[in-house]
């Protein structure tokens, strides 16, 4: 499903250049859970970005689903995240001014979908999160963890086949961030492509294949057998903020 | 995505400041109602002294003896010009076809006295029909008989009657004007201010009685009035040929219209309204200004709202299209909020002045709020495309906690 060949990423800081990415390869296939770890400045938030077609590589190929991405327009770029590619991120980033339900609206209302279905699918995903129950509050009436499973309904709700989550818990209490990563790894299971990106190492033990990266290069890919058949295993009682 | 969605999408943002969605609006509001208010003034003064002067009579002829040379050699002999008489005035009337009324005048000053009172007074003599021409009005009385030309009866101007009588009925008395002594028939209705001759201020006497006890043989001038205005240049042509026919071949006379008058001052005050509306679009600017500044403020404050449309797969044009909405909503309800305010000052003005015509000309509206709506688009563009143009990376990870 994703195919990165050579894919270099510089940034240019006050004229010196920083090397995000070198010349990294990376596949994964439809169905995975990949959590991508490394210290800060390694590259994971850049690659995440590229992952998720919000930024686009110097040079190097990314085939997305069998489609090279760089020769894809913006609007194409941006019909591609909306349909194949949900977001959460450290922060929500929820429209304060709209509820639950409008919130997880968003994504249909610039693609179009007529309001009737948009008011049913976002009912479904919210009961998916289970948070039918706040769906008429605003973001501040809800708690951290509530925000963050708002946010997943609005990942999910476009069907989407990959899920991008940037430090999902990295903003919430252990409690909440257990449930919000119990709460991924269903969908996982339920067939969506899952990629983490955490510097938590008690998150980042639990899936089934983790990707270490230095300096912009992998320096570990490991698939661990072990732990793929106990999700929420030791790593809960450790917690994990 | 669907225009209603994209509408109550920009609605929903601006709802989230009130204030200062209500401030950039008031601009634009302001804006709006100065271009309707001082354009309603502007075509009130137009319409104000147009009116003036149809009331003095759009379709007059007013033919002077004498001929006033503006160009050319002065001529080697110079000849007195023929009288201008009542004959020349009934020629007039039966020969020339577009000519409906003529009214001779014969104008001097005299001294009018009742019982102790006397005053001096434009003394006018004239005819029957000068009642029409000239649109006068009756308070009292009836106005110089049509088949009594010599006469020795008046009627009173509404001033002249007030000084000379203080407010006693004067129908049937006797004045003494100059040496002859005339009997009251009539008070012309007061016409307040007016251009023109101030016909409060006048005694008016048959035409031929005028003459006589002027000792005149010339009319001051007569009033034709032609049937409609496209009539006029016909009018005056004829006029001259049939008055230098009765002048032994001399054009010795002069022909003034209203038309050259009136077309200046219509001019004139159209240039003025138009001034005064582009005084007036200045303030629009400005208001536009306002917006694109609230609009910048917006977008800053929204920086990460943008980052994340982009990341569920908002197009450039969509995020664009957001913030142009929006622009264009602060723009058209303050131009509509301005409509409003500037038509109901305009009808505050009208109850308080009832004489002078306050309404915008017709081009004022849909021209203010067509310019309304396009300062929200043109003012709105820049801060659109700077939000549709934000890096998606660095709007979601900007202000950071």
């Amino acid at each position: 499903m994703i195919e990165l060949t050579g894919v270099q990423r510089t940034y240019f800081v006050g004229g010196s250049p920083v090397y995000a990415l070198r010349e990294l390869n990376l596949s994964i296939a439809s169905g995975e859970y990949v959590t991508i770890m490394g210290p800060s400045g390694s590259g994971k938030s850049t690659l995440l970005h590229i992952l998720g077609c919000l930024d686009r590589p110097d040079s190097g190929s990314y085939r997305f689903a069998g489609e090279e991405t760089a020769r894809l327009t913006d609007v194409q770029l941006s019909c591609l995240r909306r349909d194949q590619i949900g977001f959460v991120f450290q922060f929500f980033h929820l429209v304060p001014r709209l509820t639950s339900a409008g919130n997880v609206e968003l994504p249909m209302v610039f693609a179009g979908v007529p309001p009737e279905e948009r008011r049913r699918r976002a009912r479904r995903a919210l009961e998916v999160v289970g948070l039918s129950a706040r769906a008429g509050h605003r973001p501040d009436q809800l708690s951290g963890g509530e925000q963050q499973r708002v946010a997943i309904a609005r990942a999910i709700v476009m069907n989407p086949a990959l899920l991008l989550a940037d430090e999902p818990t990295g903003n919430l209490d252990s409690g909440s961030g257990r449930e919000i990563v119990n709460l991924i790894e269903a969908m996982n299971q339920g067939g969506l492509t899952l990629i983490v990106v955490t510097h938590d190492p008690t998150i980042g033990e639990r899936a089934r294949r983790h990707i270490h990266l230095a300096d912009g290069v992998v320096v570990s890919d490991e698939r661990p057998a072990a732990l793929t058949s106990r999700p929420g295993g030791h790593a809960g009682e450790k917690g994990l903020a | 995505m669907r225009p209603a969605d994209l509408l109550l999408f920009a609605a929903g943002a601006l709802r989230g400041h009130r204030l200062r969605t209500f401030l950039s609006l008031l601009g634009v509001a302001i804006g709006v109602a100065s271009v309707i208010l001082l354009t309603s003034l502007g075509e009130g003064a137009r319409l104000y002294v147009t009116g003036e002067f149809a009331s003095l009579g759009a379709n007059l002829l007013i033919i002077i003896p004498g001929k006033t040379e503006t160009k050319g050699l002065a001529p080697l002999v110079s000849t007195a010009p023929h009288d201008l008489t009542r004959q020349d005035a009934e020629a007039l009337l039966q020969r020339v076809r577009s000519v409906r009324r003529v009214a001779p005048l014969a104008v001097g000053t005299a001294s009018v006295s009742a019982e102790e009172r006397s005053r001096e007074v434009t003394v006018v003599g004239a005819t029957h029909d000068i009642l029409e021409i000239r649109h006068l009005k009756m308070a009292s009385g009836r106005f110089l008989p049509a088949d009594l030309p010599e006469a020795a009866v008046c009627v009173l101007g509404a001033r002249v009657q007030r000084e000379l009588f203080h407010g006693q009925n004067p129908l049937g008395r006797l004045v003494r004007i100059g040496e002859w002594r005339f009997r009251v028939i009539g008070v012309i209705a007061p016409r307040g201010t007016s251009i023109g001759m101030d016909m409060d201020e006048v005694v008016e006497i048959p035409v031929d009685t005028a003459l006589r006890l002027f000792n005149r043989s010339s009319l001051y001038r007569i009033l034709a009035e032609v049937g409609s205005h496209e009539d006029i240049p016909q009018a005056e042509q004829a006029s001259v040929r049939v008055l230098r026919e009765r002048h032994a071949g001399q054009e010795d006379i002069t022909i003034l219209t209203q038309d050259s008058v009136l077309a200046t001052f219509n001019q004139i005050l159209r240039a003025l309204t138009a001034a005064l509306a582009g005084i007036a679009a200045i303030s629009l600017g400005v208001a536009g200004l306002g917006i694109m500044n609230v609009m910048l403020v917006s977008v800053s404050e929204r920086t990460r709202e943008v980052g994340l449309l982009k990341a569920v797969g908002v197009t450039y044009r969509q995020v664009v299209a957001v913030f142009l909405v929006e622009a264009a909503i602060l723009s058209s309800a303050g131009g509509g909020l301005g409509l409003l305010a500037g038509l109901g000052a305009g009808r505050f003005l009208q109850r308080l002045y009832p004489e002078f015509p306050i309404s915008p000309p017709d081009w004022a509206v849909p021209v203010a709020l067509a310019v309304s709506c396009s300062v929200g688009l043109v003012f709105g563009i820049l801060p659109a495309r700077n939000a549709a143009r934000l890096d998606p990376v660095q709007a979601l990870t900007r202000g950071k906690a």
